[in-house]
């Protein structure tokens, strides 16, 4: 569904992207992994069109979406919510997931229909999905930092994604709030069929989530596979444990 | 509830607002009558700004650029064409419109302070051809006497007509921030990266928000003719921005209607200070300063607040 190929950037000569390979089929959980500044988060806004890749091509679908704007990204119907906390701060918990229904819509020209009359039930019934609705009236600013980082994936999802991208969702989580989390994806991936893609540091949840597994280590792809194959791979001893022969987890 | 029953208090101010405005010219001398007709299209300047500033997170730092250009082009219509003068009353807020577009295409391309820069510099460049232009603009005198149409010409029909128009572009203002279109431009400001990623095209909304506000810039300037039947370069000139940039803060650029009472204060200051006093802006600097330290959300944001915390408490103690 998703297919990366030799994608590159890189900042001020910094290699932050290097020869990133990925490919997704349609209905799989994919997770990235790498340690810190391996470039995952960039490899992510390479996909979305937040920054223009270098060099290297994008695929969705078979339509080359390389470079796109964000905005079109997101028509495709490509989700994703982010690492550090990205939403509406001033906008109640409602408004932000229906600010994101009314664009998928295609109603944000309408200038005179009240919005409070829009899209509500939608709206409602991703919140009852995602357990926030008795907050929906609160200031996003007042949400805890877990609650935050559910409503992000809220917003992902008002767009009515086939392909999802996750960047860390449980990061900075207390444990039952990601326990959680998880559980939410799982279940999007099931009930919905979703097609998702995250990254995530915390190996318990990558092993115990995804299909397959890819791994980046300074910008490059090394190795993608499944989860099986991943845990005794070399390279990525390599990579977290500095060369030993114990597998990963 | 709760928030419904304060959103019909709301609007019963608003109502009972709009009645004794419409009582005054009964009760007040001419000169407050005029005062009045300042202070409403003076207000209806600053929400127009405040529309892409408060909500659109845009920082539009020379806006009278489309109240002068939206006066000039009614006072010229009135003056020079033998149009119906009722034409020239459209035409200007039009004319603020289309100027906001050309000006939109270029600044939009930058964002924060490096809009707002380049914005005063366009601005200026107006105010420049304005000053200068004296075979069509009348340069730095200005026009004078534009004739109105009877019906509007005295004072209290002035008055009236400013009410009315005034009320009618606030409440399409309103109604544009409750609507998607509105929800959508304040998701912008709150987070641009983050609209973007939900499939919004940014840039496109902020441009016809900036034409929105230049249109009823517009109306602003072509009411300042019919109050005061003259249009002079002044009303271009980024003073005039500042001060109106200050009347958002000062009533609170998150309130619909703060900006109204902050140009009603700011007038109301100047017209009775300066009675007594040519420092009058020295007041103006120290009353900012209290604002900005102390109800850093406008004085109506800070009354919103009192009321806000008035029936979310009650719900908290539960």
């Amino acid at each position: 569904m998703l297919e990366v190929k030799s994608l590159s950037k890189s900042f001020d000569g910094f290699k932050a992207v290097n020869n990133a390979n990925l490919d997704v089929q349609k209905g799989e959980i994919v997770a990235v992994i790498g340690p810190n500044g391996a470039g995952k988060t960039t490899l992510f806004n390479l996909i979305t069109g937040i920054l223009r890749p270098d060099s290297g091509t994008v695929h969705f679908k078979g339509e080359n979406i390389t470079g796109l704007p964000p905005y079109k990204v997101c028509r495709k119907r490509i989700s994703r919510s982010f690492q550090v906390v990205n939403i509406f701060p001033r906008l109640t918990v409602f408004e932000n997931v229906q600010v994101s229904i009314l664009s998928r819509e295609k109603k944000t020209w309408n200038l005179f229909t009240p919005s409070s009359k829009l899209v509500t039930d939608e709206t409602s019934q991703i919140l009852e999905n995602v357990g926030l609705v008795e907050k929906r009236d609160r200031t996003t600013a007042l949400l805890s930092h877990g609650d935050r980082k559910v409503l992000e994936i809220a917003m992902a999802l008002g767009g009515d994604p086939e392909f999802l991208i996750l960047d860390e969702p449980t990061a900075g989580m207390a444990p039952e709030e990601t326990a959680r989390c998880i559980e939410l994806v799982k279940s999007l991936s099931g009930k919905l069929g979703l097609t998702i893609l995250f990254c995530e540091h915390d190996m318990e949840i990558v092993f115990g989530i995804a299909d397959r597994i890819m791994v980046m280590v300074r910008g490059a792809t090394i190795v993608q596979g499944s989860c099986d194959e991943v845990r005794c791979n070399e390279a990525v001893q390599d990579a977290y444990l500095g060369g030993s022969d114990v597998c990963l987890m | 509830m709760a928030q419904s029953t304060t959103r019909g208090k709301a609007q019963l101010w608003v109502y009972a607002g709009l009645v004794i405005l419409f009582l005054l010219p009964l009760i007040l001398p001419r000169f407050y009558i005029y005062l009045a007709s300042i202070i409403l299209l003076t207000g209806l300047l600053a929400t127009s700004l405040n529309f892409v500033l408060g909500y659109g997170g845009i920082f539009q730092f020379h806006h009278a650029v489309f109240y002068g250009v939206g006066a000039y082009a009614t006072a010229l219509m009135l003056t020079r064409s033998d149009f119906s003068p009722w034409l020239g009353f459209i035409v200007g807020p039009f004319i603020a419109g289309l100027l906001s577009l050309v000006m939109g295409l270029i600044c939009i391309r930058l964002s924060k302070l490096y809009f707002g820069m380049l914005q005063i510099s366009l601005g200026s460049l107006v105010w420049i051809i304005v000053y200068r232009w004296y075979s069509f603009t009348g340069g730095d005198d200005g026009i004078h006497g534009v004739p109105l149409p009877d019906i509007i010409s005295s004072p209290n029909s002035a008055y009236y007509f400013t009410l009315i128009v005034t009320a009618i572009s606030l409440f399409v203002m309103y109604k544009i921030i409750k609507s998607p279109f509105g929800s959508v431009l304040q998701g912008i400001r709150d987070n641009p990266v983050r609209s973007e990623m939900i499939g919004i095209n940014v840039k496109r909304h902020q441009l016809l928000a900036l034409i929105i506000a230049g249109f009823f810039a517009g109306v602003a300037g072509s009411l300042f003719v019919v109050v005061d039947n003259t249009a002079f370069p002044d009303m271009l000139f980024w003073t005039l921005s500042l001060e109106v940039l200050i009347m958002c803060l000062l009533g609170g650029w998150f309130t619909f209607l703060g900006p109204m009472l902050g140009a009603a204060i700011i007038i109301a200051l100047r017209t009775f200070i300066s009675t007594y006093t040519t420092y009058w802006a020295l007041v103006l600097g120290v009353l900012m300063m209290l604002v900005i330290f102390f109800l850093p959300n406008g004085v109506l944001g800070y009354v919103e607040e009192k009321i806000k915390k008035g029936f979310i408490e009650p719900v908290i103690k539960e």
